[in-house]
């Protein structure tokens, strides 16, 4: 269905698919068909959410992230967890303890991306102080978030701010600051990210606005949450260890981005579709009085992602508890300034508009489609039943007026010509009777 | 021109439930139709202005989109109450939205003056007890 394939996290497991509906109508970016009895995912309308996985009653939907084997490839690994899967341990008093846990499991080393997002916020907060920067500027933290932008809002590229995730940041200073405590070549060094959700793997192996992500991998929190469970029991002794502010740590939960970044003027939003919403306003320049925009594609923010096994809301409150005990410093001051020129801070390449949703590339033929689409449109019911594979009666007719589906494979339009077709042959019998 | 495309949006009075549905379609579609950047941008909040501006204060109406080969084309006509005093209503900060509107923030009184700044071609036409007529077009990059 289409030209070049994407890569993507997600994916299907096609013998356990059932070919029922439900991811169907629940993908933001009508990324799904069912067709010969199975789901297909749309690769280059696909924003890796990662809803169909929440959503799919058989376990049809995967998220594809490397396993504690790849990381074997590497003379040295260092595991850098996104500060979410703190989140996953109930009652956790510090970091150091989940940190001292993944040592004993295999790795070499260990450097929070809540390290990272300090260093994102002071680097954010000089970003914002620039002239003639748009408004509201848009987080670049959630890939979903950008993809999102990339397909459905593109004019609006502009916004995202220029300054890359914190996993990228971490991993840029953990493998610069491991290579120069163990005097070791950097291509000797596997930086595995930690993530909760598909999106993240996708953001590493094809990085938006980077020619390569500094990561190499990352392991789902999913399949790392039972290895680490038995080794929460001790805390991480290294007396090179700088830990990350309860500012970097909040990062994991909605609002704790904003809340560094622009406590005054910004605004949070969380869950896909309310994104969709803020974003249209956005769009309408309802919001321009706004300085800062974060978006996060899961409700609750990256405690909320797929790939958690914690319950997101208990989740955040061990976030919330642990950073109430934690240095209250703001980046501003923990982080120095020198950090900020020493690794690169900002995306090498321009995010490019996503045209999935172009009919064609010739307006007038596109005109031509769209006019084709609305006349099927008034032929069909309404029903957005799904019955045909497409989401909605109208991504139906697009369906068909892109070559991919004919009208008849609605089961309604079917049903009224096989009623037609059968009131036809009783008047021929009876014609030829007569 | 030629118009090569058409779809009307009938907009109910008061039905803010609804309200920005229309331009929210008007957006897909011109980005289906490969219409971005700045038009689409312009295109965005005059449509959206337009929109609710029906909801706010007209007795209902409807609003046409069109594409021509070298522009789209909003056409709001309403069937009242009109505006009395059209140099007013033009003015930034002049609203007459009632209570209702305010209380959901709107009546600012920017959403003529945001249209005409929005669009290449601004038109208003009114007449108190017929209604209003809002065209405006904006020019495709060639």
């Amino acid at each position: 269905m289409q030209e070049k394939k994407r890569y993507h996290s997600v994916r299907l497991d096609k013998d356990r698919c059932k070919g029922c509906t439900n991811c169907l109508t629940h993908c933001p970016t009508a990324a799904i068909r069912v067709r010969g009895g199975r789901a297909h995912i749309l690769d280059n309308l696909c924003i890796d959410c990662g809803e169909c996985i929440r959503i799919c009653d058989y376990h049809a939907k995967v998220a594809f992230t490397d396993v504690m084997a790849n990381t074997k490839a590497y003379k040295y690994c260092i595991a850098l967890p996104a500060p979410s899967l703190y989140g996953q341990f109930r009652g956790l008093a510090r970091p150091e303890y989940v940190l001292e846990a993944l040592k004993r499991v295999g790795f070499d080393d260990v450097f929070e991306v809540a390290r990272g997002a300090d260093i994102v916020t002071r680097a954010i907060r000089e970003k914002l102080r620039e002239p003639n920067q748009p408004k509201p500027m848009i987080s670049s933290a959630c890939p979903t978030v950008v993809r999102l932008i990339q397909v459905r809002f593109p004019e609006l590229i502009d916004h995202i701010v220029n300054i890359r995730q914190p996993m990228e940041v971490a991993a840029s200073v953990a493998r610069a600051e491991f290579c120069k405590k163990h005097q070791c070549d950097p291509a000797d060094v596997g930086c595995f990210f930690i993530t909760p959700c598909p999106a993240k793997m996708t953001a590493i192996r094809t990085p938006i606005g980077q020619k390569k992500s500094e990561l190499d991998g990352a392991i789902s929190m999913m399949e790392l949450y039972g290895q680490l469970l038995p080794h929460i029991n001790e805390m991480l002794r290294d007396p090179d260890f700088v830990p990350a502010t309860g500012y970097g740590v909040a990062w994991s939960t909605a609002n704790g981005e904003a809340n560094a970044v622009c406590p005054d003027n910004s605004l949070s939003v969380d869950g896909i579709s309310n994104v969709i919403r803020v974003l249209e306003e956005v769009e309408n320049d309802k919001l321009s009085d706004l300085t800062y925009l974060e978006g996060n594609a899961c409700m609750g923010g990256c405690v909320g992602g797929p790939l958690t096994f914690e319950n997101s809301y208990v989740a955040k409150n061990t976030i919330h508890k642990m950073v109430h005990h934690m240095s209250s410093e703001h980046p501003d001051t923990a982080v120095p300034s020198s950090m900020l020129n020493k690794y690169p801070m900002k995306n090498d390449l321009p995010i490019e508009p996503n045209t999935a949703e172009k009919l064609d590339d010739n307006m007038v033929e596109a005109m031509r489609k769209m006019n084709r689409m609305n006349e099927i449109i008034a032929r069909l019911p309404g029903y957005d039943c799904g019955s045909c594979g497409s989401p909605t009666c109208a991504s139906f007719a697009e369906d068909i007026v892109r070559g991919y589906c004919t009208e008849m494979d609605c089961v309604h339009l079917l049903r009224e010509k096989l009623k037609v077709m059968a009131e036809e042959m009783v008047e021929l019998a009876q014609s030829r009777r007569e | 021109m030629e118009e090569l495309f058409r779809i009307a949006y009938p907009v109910a009075s008061a039905d803010y439930t609804s309200a920005g549905q229309a331009s929210t379609d008007i957006k897909r579609r011109l980005k289906q139709l490969g219409v971005g950047g700045d038009v689409l941008r312009r295109v965005a909040v005059a449509s959206y202005e337009v929109e609710l501006n029906l909801v706010i204060h007209s007795l209902g109406g409807e609003l046409v989109l069109s594409v021509f080969p070298d522009a789209v084309q909003l056409v709001s006509t309403d069937v009242g109450p009109g505006i009395p005093d059209l140099s007013m209503a033009m003015r930034e900060g002049y609203s007459t939205a009632n209570e209702e509107a305010r209380s959901l923030g709107f009546g600012a009184g920017m959403g003529l003056p945001n249209m005409k700044r929005n669009a290449d071609e601004f038109d208003i036409q009114s007449q108190v007890g017929t209604g209003t007529t809002i065209t405006m077009r904006f020019k495709l990059p060639t």
